[in-house]
């Protein structure tokens, strides 16, 4: 293994305590301080240095078994922290628990205390129920990190969208993000709201109302307080495009429209497409992004996810950095227990 | 043999009473209320400094049994009920099976009768199976001693049904409880639609349909003259249904329950004790209807206080550990609320939102004119002379921590955890017999 030594930089032996971070779990991104999104992502620019080596291992984790267990169907995530669990050196054990455990009687607490047992320090968990891993890092040892539950939260993904942002527009204080989509059913718009709102970005919602949160729908009166930080909301693409410095698009899923919530995908195309004509509108250059997986030709257009400014499949290999770091950073507080 | 309550703040509304003496009780029934009536009776309590109140009574909770023993059973139910100060509870037939027949119904008034340390009342299903679909043989139900109908836990959805039900039970003189829910509306929903269920990611159940709910009701009452009762109403707007159902001078009722008089869908989010990423999703607070808004809570303060609500109901509704020991989505619906149910209220009245005496009366007898329980037994929640001696005896005063594990209920599914509470039952009497004392 070619190693080498730098001021901040992940070295072979980097078994040294993250400076600033105290947590054990990740859990969303509303609970981080700009300061420590900071500083997993300079923590990840660490890590994709050790992703360009000829031999893209450090041993940080060695001796460390981390679970993936997923009970929700997942390539990219799956895979992209699989790999950055083994580039650390941790031992990884998949499970993919089909939803149907559930109904067999075994409980998710009774999985939890079962990997416990076995020795598993680190829970990467996938779950379709909103709120499920904060139900597991109440009763377990282990860190928690969430990657994806529900509507709620996927926070490595809004790191992984932060990380490929900042290396293309740098400082992201005053830059404009647009998400369009589903958004009342997307935990990756969620975590990016408290993500981006945390470094000063301006976010811009778009989305039908029928698939916006409804503490998010514009003219409802409420004397409720908001469920997020500052957002603007618009129904308009074309107006939610002007001055965008990123366009994020998200998945459309079928039940959408089974549910009742929109009359047709003819008329989502329509009005909710990212295409290369309606990038026009946004600043020029502006970063073309989907968290994937992606239905071409309903969200995004084919031209759109292959012009020159998308960056999507670089938010994948970003990822698997991005995780590195989180896993590098939630096992250092209380490693003790490794 | 007598038994004399001494020097306490009686407070009875039924019979504009609400002075200092004593309640004499004389073979199980109440004798005298004054000043000095209970001087020469063979046994004594001594109550004063304490509110001495009619038994409480409970139009709404679940006892659980038959088959869902795990949950409660009519011993452990009434014995929560003894301890909260409920002297006659009605227990809702959402049980397995359900309480669709006469049989089951002899059979859940036999268990009272053996086991039960208050009074049980027993209410029957509107449809055969709560399926929704037919009748019940609601005339036997009632034969069999059914003091009510519903299906409670779930709604009459079908309009047309509804209408028959308040129609023919009519004949009976008994009430319709409906759980006014549009299920279209709700959809799957696991707490209130409003800002806590975006934050949360959960699926929201707006405040319209229960509201839509209470309108097809309340118009189904005026068509068939029939007796409706709500249960559970727990929105701003549902509540301006009934008071405006009420105005109009239409058979209508309507409940409303200790959690939904206090808490807020915030205590999803917030929870008790520690949690981890600060989002509490406590199951404890899962309840249906759902936790709403402060708006509605302060609503439904203000039609407690002038009795466009008739009752505080509790919907007891206890579970086991691992009903609620689960994935919010997955986790049973309902609180355990009958220990905690005239603390929690008592707040109101410490915080001048409420008359001692109203709370009182929406406790006693205000639940049993609302069910017509008082024809069945006369003098039911006053302390009438004549009237069965059922009496709460309580310290208004009195602190406590709510412990969940210290419930004598077998569900310990409360989102009061650590919570302190005002005002403490010490004795609680049951046709004369003391069936609680601290």
């Amino acid at each position: 293994m070619r190693e080498r030594t730098e001021p901040r930089g992940p070295g072979a032996g980097l078994r040294e305590p993250a400076q600033g971070w105290r947590r054990r779990h990740l859990l969303d991104l509303d609970e981080l301080s700009a300061a420590e999104i900071e500083l997993v992502l300079e923590t990840a620019e660490a890590m994709q240095e050790v992703l360009g080596r000829d031999v893209p291992r450090v041993p940080a984790l060695r001796g460390v078994t981390v679970v993936n267990l997923f009970y929700e169907p997942s390539t990219r995530t799956r895979a992209s922290f699989e790999l950055a669990a083994k580039a650390l050196s941790a031992d990884v054990v998949n499970i993919a628990a089909e939803a149907s455990s559930v109904k067999k009687g075994e409980s998710l607490l009774d999985t939890v205390r079962t990997l416990q047992a076995l020795g598993a320090q680190v829970l990467v968990m996938r779950h379709w129920q909103s709120g499920a891993p904060y139900l597991v890092a109440r009763h377990t040892q282990m860190s928690v990190i969430n990657a994806g539950d529900g509507w709620h939260a996927h926070p490595s993904q809004a790191l992984l969208d932060i990380y490929t942002m900042r290396r293309h527009l740098g400082d992201l204080k005053g830059r404009q993000v647009v998400i369009v989509g589903d958004i009342a059913h997307s935990r990756v718009a969620r975590s990016n709201v408290w993500g981006l709102t945390k470094l000063g970005v301006q976010v811009v919602l778009c989305a039908p109302p029928t698939l916006l949160p409804p503490g998010l729908l514009p003219g409802r009166p409420t004397d409720e307080p908001s469920p997020f930080p500052p957002v603007t909301v618009e129904t308009d693409l074309a107006r939610a495009l002007e001055g965008a410095d990123v366009v994020m698009a998200l998945r459309l899923q079928r039940e959408r429209m089974e549910a009742g919530l929109l009359p047709s995908l003819r008329e989502y195309i329509r009005l909710y497409q990212v295409n290369e004509e309606r990038l026009a509108l946004a600043r020029p250059g502006a970063l073309v992004m989907h968290p994937g997986p992606m239905n071409e030709g309903v969200e995004i257009s084919p031209g759109a996810a292959r012009s020159a400014q998308a960056v999507i499949e670089e938010q994948v290999a970003n990822g698997v950095a991005v995780r590195m770091a989180l896993l590098y950073l939630l096992t250092q507080e209380g490693g003790s227990r490794a | 043999m007598s038994l004399a309550v001494r020097g306490g703040r009686i407070v009875d509304p039924a019979n504009g009473v609400d002075i200092v003496g004593d309640v004499l009780i004389v073979d199980g029934r109440i004798a005298a209320v004054g000043p000095d009536v209970g001087r020469e009776a063979t046994q004594a309590i001594d109550a004063r400094g304490l509110v001495v109140a009619p038994g409480l009574v409970d139009v709404h909770c679940h006892l659980r049994e038959p088959g869902l023993e795990h949950k409660e059973t009519i011993e452990t139910g009434t014995l929560a009920a003894a301890r909260g100060g409920f002297t006659t509870v009605c227990c809702m037939p959402n049980t397995e099976p359900p309480l669709d027949s006469a049989g089951a119904i002899r059979y859940v008034r036999e268990r009272a009768e053996a086991v039960g340390r208050v009074r049980v009342l027993v209410i029957g299903c509107v449809t055969k199976g709560r399926r929704g679909q037919e009748l019940a043989e609601l005339a036997e139900l009632a034969a069999a001693g059914a003091v009510a109908f519903s299906d409670d836990g779930e709604p009459v959805g079908d309009a047309r049904l509804m209408r028959r039900a308040l129609e023919y039970a009519s004949m009976l003189g008994l009430p319709i409880i409906d759980h006014p829910e549009d299920k279209a509306l709700s959809a799957g929903g696991v707490m209130h639609e409003g800002w806590v269920a975006a934050r949360l990611g959960l699926r929201g159940v707006p405040a319209a349909a229960e509201e839509v709910a209470v309108a097809r009701d309340i118009s189904l009452a005026a068509l068939t003259g029939g007796r409706l009762h709500l249960a559970h109403v727990s929105t701003a707007a549902a509540l301006a249904h009934v008071r405006r159902a009420r105005a109009a001078g239409l058979p209508v009722t309507a409940e409303v329950t200790p959690h939904h008089l206090t808490l807020t869908h915030e205590a999803v989010l917030i929870g008790t004790g520690e949690t981890p990423g600060g989002l509490a999703y406590d199951t404890n607070a899962k309840v249906n209807p759902p936790l709403r808004t402060a708006t509605d809570v302060a609503a439904c303060v203000e039609a407690l206080a002038d009795g466009t609500l008739d009752c505080i109901a509790t919907d007891h509704a206890p579970h086991a550990l691992e009903d609620k020991l689960c994935e919010f989505d997955l986790a049973a619906f309902g609180i355990s609320g009958l220990e905690t149910a005239l603390a929690l209220c008592l707040g109101l009245v410490q915080a001048g939102r409420l008359s001692l005496g109203r709370l009182v009366e929406a406790l006693t007898v205000g639940p049993a004119r609302a069910l017509g329980l008082d024809r069945r037994l006369p003098g039911l929640g006053t302390l009438s002379p004549g009237a069965a001696a059922d009496l709460v005896i309580f310290d208004p005063e009195a602190e406590w921590t709510v412990e969940p594990q210290g419930l004598v209920s077998k569900g310990k599914n409360t989102p009061l955890a650590g919570r302190r509470l005002r005002g403490r039952v010490l004795t609680t009497i049951c046709n004369g017999r003391v069936v609680w004392q601290e």
